[in-house]
C-alpha cells in the first residue's frame, strides 16, 4: 500500500534544511551558549530522521552517499587526534589552544581547538546514531 | 644433592625411547645407589650429633628458602629413602615388562617422589617442606594411578589425592601459624624459641593442624582408608610407597615437631591415643582382608599407629626423665628402620606371588612353600619380625613398645595414671592380633594344600633379578637383630637426639642398650609369651572366628562415610548450584535487586545515617509539582500498561518531562540532549516495536508479582533514602566555583557545561564517544552478522 505523501515530502524538503542548519548554529554556538557536538549531532541525526520517515531508506542513502560507519571512525580519530596533538606542545595530553584571529570574512573570532574536538564529537554522533537506525530499519 | 632425581626424570623419557633394548630401570638404579653413598659419607658427622646445613635461595624477601638440614633424624630418613629406593628400583626392573608397560611414565614419577621425600626429610623451611610434601601427594597420585586404564586405580589415586591434600592443606594453616608465632620458617630457629610458645593463643591451634597433616599421611585412625584402595598401585610403588617412605613423612614430621610441641598435653594424648587406636583398629581388620597386598596395607596401617603411639609417649620425655620414655622414643626411631625393612620385603614377595600365579586371592592361594622355597623363606623373616618374635628385628623393637606402654600406666602428669591402664591392654591385644595377622599371611600363602585349579598360572620360583630385594631386606632383618646396637649408634641415637635437641648433648648420651634378653623380672617378655600363646590358639580357631568381622555391615564402615561425604558434597553443591543459579535473568535480578536494598539499608541503620535536613532544601514552585505530577502519572501508566505501544508512549512523556525539569532547574544543554535523545530514542523504540512479541505476564504468579512489587519498593525507599542523606550531609563544599571563575580566561568560552565537556573533562567525553560508536557498531554487527547467518542457513536447506 502506497500513499500519496507529497505534503509531507514537500514539507520534508524544507523542514530538513532548517533543522540542519540551527543543529549546526547550535553546534558552532556551543562554547558559549547552550548546545555543542553532542546536541548537534543529534539534531542532525533527527533531521536525517525525519527524511527517513519521509522517503525511504534507499532514497535517504542516494541523497546522502556517506557511509556512516567511517564517519564514526573519523570523528573519533578527529577528536583524539586533537586531545593527542597537545602532546607535540610539550604540555600534557588534553591540553587546548585558543586565541583569537581576525578573518577576512568574520572578522575578530575566537579560534578553539576544542572546536575540533566537538567536530569529532558531532561526527560521532551522528555516524552512530544513523548507522544504529540504518541497520535496524534495514532489517525487515 | 635433593634434586639429582628430578634432574634425572628429565632424562628418562629420553632414555626410554632411544634405548629400547635396555630395560629404563638400569640407568635410574644408579640415581639412588649414588645418593646412598653420598649419604653414608654424612653418618660420621651425625654420629656425633653434628650436622650439615646446605642452603639455596627461593624468595629471601619472604624467608623462604631451600636449606638441607642433614641431622640425624633426616640421614636416617635419607638413607631409608635412597637405600629401600635403590632395592625398589632394582625390583622393579624385573616387575615390569619394558614392552609392555609405559616405563618412561613409571620411573619419571618414581624420581620425582624421592626428590619430594628427601625434600621432605631435609627441609629446614616450613614452607619448602610444604612443596615437597604435596610434591609427594602429587607423584603419589600419578604412581597410584599408574595403570590408569583401570577404575580401581583410578578410584584409590583420587582418594588418596583427597585425603593426604586435605591433610596437607590443614599442614600449611599449621605452619602458618607456626610462622606467625616464631616470626620464622625455619624449624631449627622454631624449635630454639620454642619455649615461648606454650601460651600463645594460636599455639594448640596449629599443634591440631599440623598433626592433621601428619595424621593424613601416615595413614593414621580415622584416614587410613585411603592407603588400602591405594595397593592398586604397581607392587614396587606399594613397597616404597606405601610401606618404607610416604607414610612415614607423618612420622617424620611428629618426630621433627615433637621439641616444639612435646610441652603440651593435647600432643600427647593426640599422638600416643590416635597412634594405639589405629594400631589396634588395623591389626584386627588386617585379619578380616583376604587381598595379599590389603592385608599388608592394614598391617601397614597398624605398624605405623605403633611407631605413631611411641613417638608419642617419647615425647613425654620432656615433662620427666625417667629412662623408660627415652627408651620409647629410641623404640619408634628404630623399629621404623626394622619396619621398612621387613614391609618392604613383604610386599615384595606379595609382588612375585602375584606375578608367579596370577592372583592375590589367599582364598586360591596356598601350599606355594615347595615351589617356591626362597619367596617362602624370605616372606616367613618378614612375617615372624612383624609377629615380633625372635630371632628378628621386630622382636627387639616390640619388647620396647610394650616396655613403654606399660610404663605409660605408672605416669602420673596429664591424667594418665586414671587411663594409663588402657594403654598396656589394647597394646597387647593389638599385639596378639599382628601375630595372627602376620601368620595368616605366610602360612594361608605358602602352607596347606595345593589348589591348583584356582591359580590363573602355573606357580614357579621367581627369577634371582626379582628376589635380589626381598633377600636384601631379608637378611637386613636378621642382621639387625644381632648388631642392634650399631644401628643404634650409628643411627638411631643421633635420630634421638635430633627429636630431643635439650636432654642430650651427644648421641652417646642416649642411654639405651637394646637387648634380646632382659630377664625373667621384665614385663614385656612375658607379655610376649601371652601374646605368642594367644595368638597361636586365635590363629589355629580362625576359620571358627573369622566369620564374626561379616558382622559389621558395609555401610557402617569408614569407607562408607568417605564415600557418602563425597557423593553427598558432589551431590549436595549440585543441588545447591541448581536451586539458586535457575537461569532466570529475572531471579539473579532479585538477587542483585534484594541485596543492594538490604545491605545499603541495613548500613544506613548500623550506622545511623539517615539525617534530613530541611535548611538546605530549596523551595518548590508550582512548575515543579505539575511536572512531578505529569512524571509520576507517566511512570505509573508505563507499569499497567497493557500494550506495548502505550508504554513507549509513555516513556517518552516521562522523558520528556525530565527534560522540561532541566528547564525548570536552569540545565538548558542538558533539556536540548534530553528533548532530543528522547525523540531519537522512542524513533528507535517504534522501529524495533514491529519485531517485538505481543506483551505477555511470563507466566509470573502472584505471589512473583508481589514479590516484585516489594523488592521494587525496597530499592525505591533505599535510593530515596540515601539520596536525602546524602543531600543533607555534605562532607566538602562543591568545586564548581572554580569553574565558574576559570571558564573565560582558562578556556576561552562562556558555556561552562560544555567547556567542562570538552576542555576540563574532555577525557570523558573522548570515552563517551567511543561507547557511543561502540554501540553503533555493536547493532551493526548484530544485525548484519544474524542475516548472514540466516543466508547461510537457507543455502544449506
Amino acid at each position: 500500500m502506497k500513499t500519496n505523501d507529497v505534503i509531507l515530502q514537500t514539507t520534508t524538503k524544507l523542514v530538513f534544511f532548517i533543522i540542519f542548519l540551527f543543529s549546526i548554529h547550535i553546534f558552532f554556538a556551543g562554547h558559549y551558549t547552550p548546545g555543542g557536538g553532542f546536541v548537534g549531532g543529534l539534531l542532525t541525526t533527527g533531521a536525517i530522521i525525519l527524511l527517513l520517515l519521509a522517503f525511504d531508506l534507499k532514497t535517504v542513502q542516494k541523497a546522502l552517499p556517506f557511509n556512516f560507519t567511517i564517519m564514526t571512525g573519523i570523528g573519533l580519530l578527529l577528536a583524539l587526534g586533537t586531545a593527542s596533538g597537545s602532546i607535540f606542545f610539550n604540555v600534557p595530553f588534553f591540553t587546548h589552544a585558543f586565541d583569537d584571529f581576525t578573518l577576512p570574512l568574520f572578522g575578530v573570532t575566537s579560534l578553539h581547538t576544542a572546536m575540533i574536538f566537538d567536530a569529532g564529537v558531532f561526527l560521532v554522533v551522528v555516524g552512530s546514531a544513523i548507522t544504529i537506525i540504518q541497520s535496524i530499519g534495514g532489517d525487515s | 644433592m635433593i634434586f639429582l632425581p628430578i634432574v634425572a626424570a628429565l632424562f628418562v623419557p629420553m632414555l626410554f625411547r632411544k634405548l629400547k633394548g635396555i630395560h629404563t630401570g638400569w640407568f635410574v638404579l644408579v640415581v639412588p645407589v649414588l645418593l646412598f653413598g653420598y649419604y653414608t659419607t654424612f653418618l660420621s658427622t651425625t654420629m656425633d650429633g653434628g650436622h650439615a646445613i646446605s642452603e639455596l635461595q627461593w624468595i629471601p624477601s619472604l624467608g623462604i628458602s631451600f636449606v638441607s638440614y642433614i641431622d640425624g633424624l633426616s640421614i636416617l630418613f635419607s638413607l631409608l629413602i635412597t637405600g629401600i629406593g635403590a632395592l625398589v628400583v632394582l625390583y622393579s626392573i624385573f616387575y615390569l615388562d619394558k614392552n609392555k608397560e609405559k616405563l618412561g611414565n613409571f620411573y619419571v614419577y618414581l624420581l620425582i617422589f624421592m626428590t619430594a621425600m628427601l625434600g621432605v626429610v631435609q627441609s629446614d623451611n616450613v614452607i619448602s617442606l610444604y612443596l615437597f610434601w604435596e610434591l609427594t601427594s602429587i607423584s603419589s597420585f600419578l604412581l597410584i594411578g599408574y595403570w590408569f586404564t583401570r577404575d580401581r586405580s583410578r578410584f584409590g589415586a583420587l582418594k588418596s589425592m583427597m585425603i593426604t591434600v586435605f591433610g596437607g592443606l590443614m599442614m600449611l594453616g599449621g605452619f602458618i601459624l607456626l610462622g606467625i608465632m616464631g616470626g620464622t620458617f625455619s624449624i631449627r630457629e622454631l624449635i630454639a624459641q620454642s619455649s615461648t610458645f606454650i601460651n600463645h593463643e594460636f599455639f594448640t591451634l596449629s599443634l591440631i593442624l599440623i598433626l592433621l597433616g601428619a595424621f593424613t599421611k601416615s595413614a593414621q585412625f580415622p584416614f587410613y582408608i585411603w592407603l588400602p584402595d591405594a595397593m592398586e598401585a604397581p607392587t614396587p610403588v606399594s613397597a616404597y610407597l606405601h610401606s618404607a617412605t610416604m607414610v612415614k613423612a607423618g612420622l617424620y614430621l611428629v618426630a621433627r615437631f615433637t621439641p616444639i610441641f612435646a610441652v603440651s598435653e593435647v600432643w600427647i594424648w593426640l599422638v600416643t591415643g590416635i597412634g594405639l587406636l589405629t594400631l589396634f583398629w588395623g591389626s584386627i581388620f588386617a585379619v578380616k582382608q583376604t587381598d595379599l597386598k590389603a592385608i599388608l596395607a592394614f598391617s601397614t596401617v597398624s605398624q605405623l599407629g605403633l611407631i605413631m603411639s611411641l613417638l608419642g609417649a617419647g615425647a613425654i620425655t620432656f615433662h620427666t626423665n625417667e629412662a623408660i620414655f627415652a627408651l620409647a622414643m629410641f623404640a619408634a626411631l628404630f623399629h621404623l628402620i626394622n619396619h621398612a625393612t621387613f614391609k618392604g620385603s613383604l610386599f615384595m614377595i606379595a609382588g612375585i606371588v602375584d606375578h608367579e600365579t596370577g592372583t592375590r586371592d589367599i582364598r586360591k592361594l596356598g601350599g606355594l612353600m615347595s615351589i617356591m622355597p626362597i619367596s617362602f623363606t624370605v616372606a616367613f623373616i618378614g612375617s615372624m619380625s612383624m609377629a615380633g618374635l625372635p630371632p628378628f628385628n621386630g622382636f627387639l623393637s616390640k619388647e620396647m613398645f610394650l616396655d613403654s606402654m606399660f610404663a605409660l600406666r605408672d605416669f602420673s602428669l596429664f591424667n594418665f595414671d586414671t587411663w594409663g591402664i588402657v594403654f598396656p591392654i589394647v597394646a597387647w591385644i593389638a599385639s596378639v592380633f599382628t601375630f595372627i595377622y602376620s601368620f595368616y599371611f605366610v602360612f594361608k600363602t605358602f602352607a596347606g594344600k595345593r589348589k591348583k585349579e584356582k591359580l590363573p598360572l602355573e606357580p614357579h620360583e621367581a627369577p634371582i633379578g626379582m628376589l635380589l630385594s626381598p633377600i636384601i631386606l631379608a637378611s637386613l632383618v636378621v642382621v639387625i637383630f644381632f648388631i642392634p646396637n650399631v644401628v643404634g649408634k650409628w643411627l638411631v641415637k643421633p635420630a634421638v637426639m635430633a627429636v630431643q635437641p635439650y636432654e642430650y648433648a651427644h648421641p652417646s648420651e642416649v642411654a639405651v642398650t637394646v637387648s634380646a634378653w632382659h630377664g625373667f623380672a621384665s614385663p614385656a617378655l612375658w607379655m610376649t609369651v601371652g601374646v605368642i600363646i594367644i595368638g597361636a590358639l586365635l590363629y589355629l580357631s580362625l576359620s571358627k572366628w573369622q566369620k564374626i568381622y561379616s558382622i559389621q555391615p558395609d555401610h557402617l564402615s569408614l569407607n562408607a562415610v568417605y564415600d557418602a561425604t563425597m557423593t553427598f558434597s558432589e551431590k549436595g553443591m549440585n543441588r545447591l548450584s541448581r536451586f539458586y543459579m535457575n537461569g532466570l535473568i529475572r531471579t539473579y535480578l532479585i538477587y542483585i535487586f534484594a541485596f543492594v536494598s538490604v545491605i545499603t539499608l541495613s548500613v544506613l541503620f548500623i550506622q545511623d545515617a539517615f539525617v534530613v535536613d530541611m535548611s538546605s532544601f530549596t523551595e518548590v514552585n508550582s512548575f515543579g509539582i505539575i511536572n512531578a505530577i505529569i512524571l509520576v502519572l507517566g511512570v505509573i501508566f508505563i507499569l499497567f500498561s497493557k500494550t506495548r505501544l502505550g508504554a513507549i508512549i509513555a516513556l517518552g512523556a516521562v522523558g520528556y518531562s525530565v527534560a522540561l525539569f532541566f528547564v525548570i532547574f536552569k540545565a538548558p544543554d542538558l533539556a536540548l540532549t534530553q528533548l532530543v535523545i528522547e525523540t531519537v530514542s522512542v524513533a528507535l523504540f517504534l522501529l524495533a516495536f514491529q519485531h517485538l512479541p505481543k506483551l505477555s505476564d511470563h507466566g509470573e504468579t502472584k505471589r512473583n508479582k508481589l514479590a516484585n512489587a516489594i523488592i521494587a519498593l525496597g530499592v525505591g525507599v533505599t535510593v530515596t533514602l540515601v539520596a536525602l542523606s546524602a543531600h543533607s550531609q555534605k562532607l566538602i563544599s562543591s568545586i564548581s566555583q572554580y569553574y565558574i571563575d576559570t571558564v573565560k580566561t582558562e578556556a576561552g568560552g562562556g558555556n561552562i557545561v560544555n567547556v567542562i565537556l570538552v576542555d576540563y573533562r574532555g577525557f570523558d567525553t573522548l570515552f563517551e564517544i567511543a561507547v557511543l560508536s561502540i554501540a553503533g557498531i555493536g547493532v551493526l554487527g548484530m544485525i548484519k552478522l544474524r542475516l548472514a547467518k540466516k543466508e547461510d542457513s537457507n543455502e544449506n536447506k
